[in-house]
């Protein structure tokens, strides 16, 4: 093109006439430029949030991994006839009379036959039988009432350390801390230490953490998460058997039956706007309506899984109607132009297309649901419950907690001990979240034929 | 001349205010071919979907005059849109079969509407629509294979087969073949041509050459009128309406 005479006028610049490919101009430049500064940004906002999730991650199982592990202290404890069974028949229903507090000096009589028998002796030391948990006299309490023969001879007991005990072996309680502390002096932790050489101090996996009941502040140690996952997955139950078909059928109804009007409008927003709205007002709605207005009893699942299913639904409601809407109009078109009825369309082609985006759907509405705290708060399930409710269905109307609202609730104690916990049943929470959206996945896998 | 299938009289359709069809008269004779042909939004394919009231699924559509099958009218408030279809049946612009096995695509409309009594009479259908269809030496051994597997063509012809398998009386085909190659076209239209002994058949159509080729009555259809309909080699060869000339020369489309 250079050697070309320049007969169209000045205005055709050089540039263009000998433009090679090889060298970028200006606007490629540019362009390319911000094509490669937006692909940093992304890759940037991706590099934070995998760092913020790690960083989470690592600071929920670093507090939390300990709660699934506690201090035992395993002693022989002589069970005296004279005190257990005063009557001597060795019928459990009379020896019941005698109440856990009768048992109480049972351990400290253990420990210190224990100390004198193994030659142990701390200066300062008093009252050795703050080592272990007030949870014990409970403990033995339910054991000789099983085995009412066992009384009047000796038997040896795995008794959960106290929580400072435990504490100070997970680092969070220390010489100089115990000094200043009301509940364990620095003579007590040398006692454990030297329990703990003798063999009688261990540090095990505390399956009780997963499946007892709440304990009070008086004894962190003992406390567990039965009550709160029970109360959980009955919610759940209720939730899934309630939104489930609700949710699917009134979204079939709206996409496939309902015309288009100003009342299906209407409908539509409304829906859109239920589910942007904050959890806390289905927590007072439940409140009015099931309890104040429908007398349901204060605390329990059915209420709980009420109030969820209510604030689940716009969730599976809008995620059922986006799959019924990206099943392709032409298999409609194709069952109603063999003959197929309006419902059959639906029930045998559109809903089975669809399936696995419900299915998804569901699970990741029910997933929320397992996570909600706040309308929770508000109908009583923050309630201290130690007793485990009935099978399914009395259990509904039984008192419960749930995971979320048992985190909430051990953050609020004073005890140090609890905060672990708390951490310790966030990571159960994300275990069973975990479960249910690895098995959205694979439900989706399995069924998501695309032929 | 062979007897009236199909007669309608007097057709408007309106898309919300929008006059699709207007005042359309037709009558549509048996075991005959018959092709709608015009411009795109001309109507045919609205006509076309009158016939077995698929425009029932649209909300704003209304349909005003009378379609009468065997001197029936389908728009009779006893008529069950459902029971029409199983008479009246459809091919679609786009073969669409079920995400389903061979089988169970042409088995559908049979096992609907209680045409089998088991699963022996079951086989005989499909085999025999699939015959008519002219798929069957294709698909006989993977009959349990996923429809959508097939190739376009096979498709359209796994289409026609679930179409001829509730044994209907008139077959509809909303341009059969816009989505397919030559060779499948024209296998296509050698089907049509022996589905003309058994059904009556309306297709509609952008290629005059397959209105020419395939049907013997042909319909021109305008802006929502009905401009011309007779036989097809007169409306090719000798048009009485200057827009069918138009059309047909290529100067309007």
């Amino acid at each position: 093109m250079t050697d070309m005479p320049d007969d169209r006028g000045a205005g055709r610049s050089a540039a263009t006439s000998t433009a090679s490919i090889m060298r970028p101009d200006a606007r490629t430049k540019s362009r390319n430029a911000a094509e490669k500064r937006f692909r940093a940004y992304g890759l940037g906002a991706i590099v934070i949030g995998i760092l913020a999730l790690v960083f989470l991650l690592a600071s929920i199982l670093y507090r939390g991994l300990p709660a699934f592990t506690q201090t035992y202290i395993s002693i022989d404890v002589a069970l005296p006839a004279e005190t257990l069974d005063p009557e001597g028949n060795r019928d459990p229903a009379e020896m019941a009379k005698v109440i856990t507090f009768g048992y109480a000096g049972l351990v400290d009589d253990a420990m210190q036959s224990a100390l004198e028998a193994r030659g142990i002796e701390v200066e300062g030391l008093n009252d050795p039988g703050v080592l272990i948990s007030k949870q014990a006299p409970a403990q033995i309490r339910d054991w000789v009432l099983s085995n009412p023969e066992a009384v009047g001879g000796t038997e040896r007991f795995d008794f959960l350390a106290t929580s400072r005990i435990d504490q100070y072996y997970k680092g969070a309680v220390t010489m100089e801390s115990a000094a200043r502390d009301s509940q364990i002096s620095p003579e007590q932790l040398q006692l454990a230490d030297i329990l703990k050489d003798e063999g009688m101090l261990t540090r095990k996996f505390n399956w009780s953490f997963v499946t007892a009941p709440d304990a009070s502040d008086q004894r962190p140690e003992a406390a567990g998460l039965g009550v709160a996952i029970l109360g959980s997955a009955y919610m759940m139950l209720i939730v899934l058997g309630l939104a489930l078909p609700i949710g699917v059928a009134a979204s079939i109804y709206l996409e496939e039956f309902a015309p288009t009007n100003r009342w299906t409008d209407i409908i539509e927003v409304n829906i859109s706007n239920l589910a942007a709205v904050p959890s806390i007002v289905f927590g007072i709605l439940g409140l009015a309506i099931f309890i104040n207005f429908g007398g349901l009893p204060q605390s329990a699942p059915i209420v709980g899984g009420l109030v969820l299913t209510l604030m689940t639904l716009p969730t599976i409601i809008i995620s059922t109607r986006a799959s019924l809407k990206s099943v392709p109009p032409s298999i409609r078109d194709a069952a109603l132009g063999v003959g197929a009825s309006k419902m059959q369309a639906v029930f045998h082609h559109v809903l089975p297309l669809a399936g696995p985006g419900i299915l998804t759907g569901t699970i990741i509405g029910l997933a929320q649901a397992l996570g909600e705290t706040a309308p929770l708060l508000l109908i009583g399930m923050v309630a201290f419950v130690t007793e485990y409710p009935d099978a399914p269905p009395e259990g509904f109307f039984d008192p419960a907690t749930a995971l979320p609202v048992q985190v909430y609730n051990w953050t609020q104690r004073a005890d140090p001990a609890f905060a672990e916990r708390a951490s310790g049943a966030i990571i159960v929470l994300l275990v069973f979240l975990a479960i249910m959206n690895i098995t959205a996945i694979v439900l989706r896998r399995k069924f998501e034929r695309r032929w | 001349m062979k007897d009236t299938k199909i007669s309608a009289r007097g057709v408007n359709v309106y898309y919300g205010a929008n006059h699709a069809i207007k005042d359309v008269s037709v009558e549509i004779a048996d075991k005959t071919v018959t092709s709608f042909i015009g411009p795109s939004g001309c109507g045919k394919s609205t006509f076309l979907r009158c016939l077995n009231r698929m425009n029932d699924t649209i909300d704003i559509a209304r349909i005003e005059g009378d379609i009468l099958i065997d001197e029936e009218d389908i728009y009779h408030p006893d008529v069950d849109p459902v029971q029409l279809r199983a008479k009246v049946g459809m091919v679609f612009q786009k073969p669409n079969p079920f995400p389903k096995s061979i089988y169970d695509n042409v088995a559908y409309g049979p096992k609907i509407h209680g045409l089998a009594r088991n699963k022996g009479e079951l086989d005989e259908i499909v085999e025999k629509s699939l015959k008519r269809a002219a798929i069957w030496e294709e698909v006989k051994d993977r009959l349990q294979a996923p429809g959508t597997g097939l190739s376009g063509g096979q498709q359209q012809r796994l289409c026609i087969a679930r179409a001829v398998a509730t044994s209907p009386e008139v077959l509809l085909m909303d341009e059969p073949c816009s989505a397919l190659d030559p060779i499948a076209t024209s296998q296509i239209e050698e089907l049509i041509d022996e589905l003309r002994g058994r059904f009556s058949v309306v297709i509609v159509t952008h290629s005059m050459q397959q209105a020419a080729r395939v049907s013997q009555k042909t319909a021109f259809f305008h802006l929502g009128d009905l401009v011309e309909y007779g036989d097809t080699d007169d409306i090719f060869t000798n048009p009485q309406d200057p827009r069918t000339e138009k059309y047909i020369t290529g100067r309007i489309g």
